[in-house]
């Protein structure tokens, strides 16, 4: 099982997680435009790399929060984030690293 | 059985020539069920089939050895057919026992929804050609007693889809006796040897590099699961496949206590009893891509709480061992079969979690899509352009298990 790096919560176990495949798969701006081939490019076609890939993971029995990690396909080690500099690769919103404010909070 | 004492080498291990007219990328099932069409359907016989670890030693010694055509749509339900018509002859024409045993396979439907898809599906083969029965729960319980047909359970047993021809086969014996007769008929077997790139000049494939060198080939022939975007991408080619591990395991040693298979799309598992006695279980696949052969524990938890709630008996069964394959999945659960953009370079993959049960239908039409430089008709539908034609032959009812 993998223990996956919550930017919200921290660490939790897998199976409070949903995947949420390839990170950075923008929505065509103008759908109506596209070709059929740049279509099948945006719905069907996904990088499937044997090494790091970056991904999209969604902490649905928790903070319910979506979030980018990158990830070893072989050893399945989780590093965070996209990188250096990338933007939100999901066109969506990424939480912040809030963990540390959080935990004094709680503390 | 009167077998002679078994050889100790089925196949010849030949160092690779410089050239051949076909090269196989993969020495699974699919990859040496081609290799030996080629030869015997149409005279092919100048052909290696390269592998980068051992003979039959990835999804071909994965697999749950499922046998079955009651698949939905038209362009399935015929290549699956086919598979399981050579299926039904597969032990004679490779003078080799394969364990074939055509002991029914049921689809179980917990739910009104699973009702109606299973009658639809029941109705759709017959209209094929394929043999299918709805039976209802009370029927369930007569064909398979220790299924628990009880309604006070999370998901009730409402009735199943039966394919009476459909079953299991030794997935070992399988690959040995395509290996065998393919290499009797000239086809270079080479064990050990992984393809690091291709040769293309002009838009055409001329060889393959890898790491006992520069091997030259007139065409060449992806057959490689769940390792293929990795070989197509190293060929210039995207495609849309994900590679998933799809996870299994075997009980102890039991007494005979399970003589069919069955089935359940809504539960996640798929349960037979191996003839030597173990208790053979799939799930479904773990959701992330990987290339790692292992996934995640919670899978095979909650693989074995479905598996406990239709089958109290297993209460006590221990299991032996645990194990994952890797699959490619495609967007609509079924194959990509045909040609790629580079000239002579062509692809058999996106079988995702049933290839097994197709191994002698793929390697057919694929052997024949390779000699003729043109689709299979059978093939013609699972071309790679469906994707952007839209053609798309959606399977995810009939896969059975969870893409």
């Amino acid at each position: 099982m993998l223990l996956i790096d919550c930017p919200w919560c921290g660490p939790r176990d897998e199976i409070e997680f949903r995947y949420g495949g390839q990170a950075g798969v923008a929505y065509p701006e103008d759908p109506a435009a596209v070709t059929d081939e740049e279509w099948a490019e945006y719905l069907f076609m996904r990088d499937n790399p044997k090494g790091w890939f970056h991904e999209r993971w969604f902490h649905a029995a928790g903070c319910r929060t979506w979030f980018t990690v990158r990830r070893h396909t072989v050893t399945h080690e989780i590093k965070p984030g996209g990188p250096d500099g990338a933007t939100d690769p999901g066109g969506g919103r990424d939480a912040p690293d809030r963990r540390t404010r959080f935990r004094r909070g709680r503390a | 059985m009167n077998e002679s004492p078994h050889p100790d080498f089925l196949w010849r291990t030949p160092e690779p020539r410089r050239a051949y007219d076909v090269v196989i990328v993969g020495g699974g099932g699919h990859g040496l069920a081609t290799a030996y069409y080629l030869a015997k359907n149409h005279g092919i016989t100048d052909v290696a089939v390269l592998e980068r670890g051992w003979l039959a030693g990835g999804n071909m010694a994965r697999n749950t050895t499922i046998i079955r055509s009651n698949y939905l749509w038209d362009e399935s339900a015929a290549i699956y057919e086919h598979a399981l018509k050579l299926w039904e002859g597969l032990a004679e024409e490779l003078d080799y026992d394969l364990l074939f045993s055509q002991r029914g396979v049921l689809n179980l439907a917990h739910s009104p929804a699973d009702v109606r898809e299973g009658m639809r599906r029941v109705n759709a083969n017959l209209l094929n050609g394929i043999d299918a029965e709805w039976l209802d729960a009370d029927e369930v319980r007569k064909f398979c007693p220790i299924v628990n047909t009880s309604p006070d359970v999370r998901h009730p047993v409402l009735g199943a889809t039966l394919q009476r021809r459909a079953g299991i086969a030794k997935h070992d014996r399988v690959a040995w006796a395509y290996a065998r007769a393919a290499d009797r008929l000239g086809v270079d077997l080479i064990q050990g040897c992984e393809v690091t790139g291709f040769d293309i000049v002009g838009g055409r494939v001329r060889g393959v590099r890898t790491n006992l060198g520069r091997i030259g080939a007139h065409r060449v022939a992806l057959a490689a699961a769940g390792h293929t975007s990795v070989l197509a991408a190293r060929a210039g080619i995207r495609l849309p496949l994900q590679s998933h591990p799809l996870q299994a395991l075997v009980s102890e040693l039991l007494e005979p206590v399970l003589d069919c298979v069955v089935m359940s799309n809504a539960v996640h598992v798929y349960v037979s009893q191996a003839h030597k006695g173990e208790l053979v279980m799939g799930a479904g696949i773990d959701a992330y891509n990987s290339y790692g052969q292992r996934g995640s524990f919670h899978v095979i938890e909650r693989q074995m709480s479905a598996a406990l709630e239709l089958f109290p008996i297993f209460a006590r069964a221990r299991v032996l061992r645990t194990w994952a394959g890797i699959v490619d999945v495609s967007p609509d659960a079924s194959p990509i079969i045909g040609l790629t953009p580079v000239e002579n370079l062509f692809i058999n993959a996106g079988w995702g979690t049933g290839g097994f049960k197709a191994t002698p239908g793929s390697g057919w039409v694929y052997a024949d899509t390779i000699a003729n430089g043109r689709p299979h008709p059978l093939a013609e539908p699972f071309a790679l352009d469906r994707f952007t034609t839209g053609a798309l032959i959606d399977e995810h009812g009939a896969a059975a298990v969870a893409h």
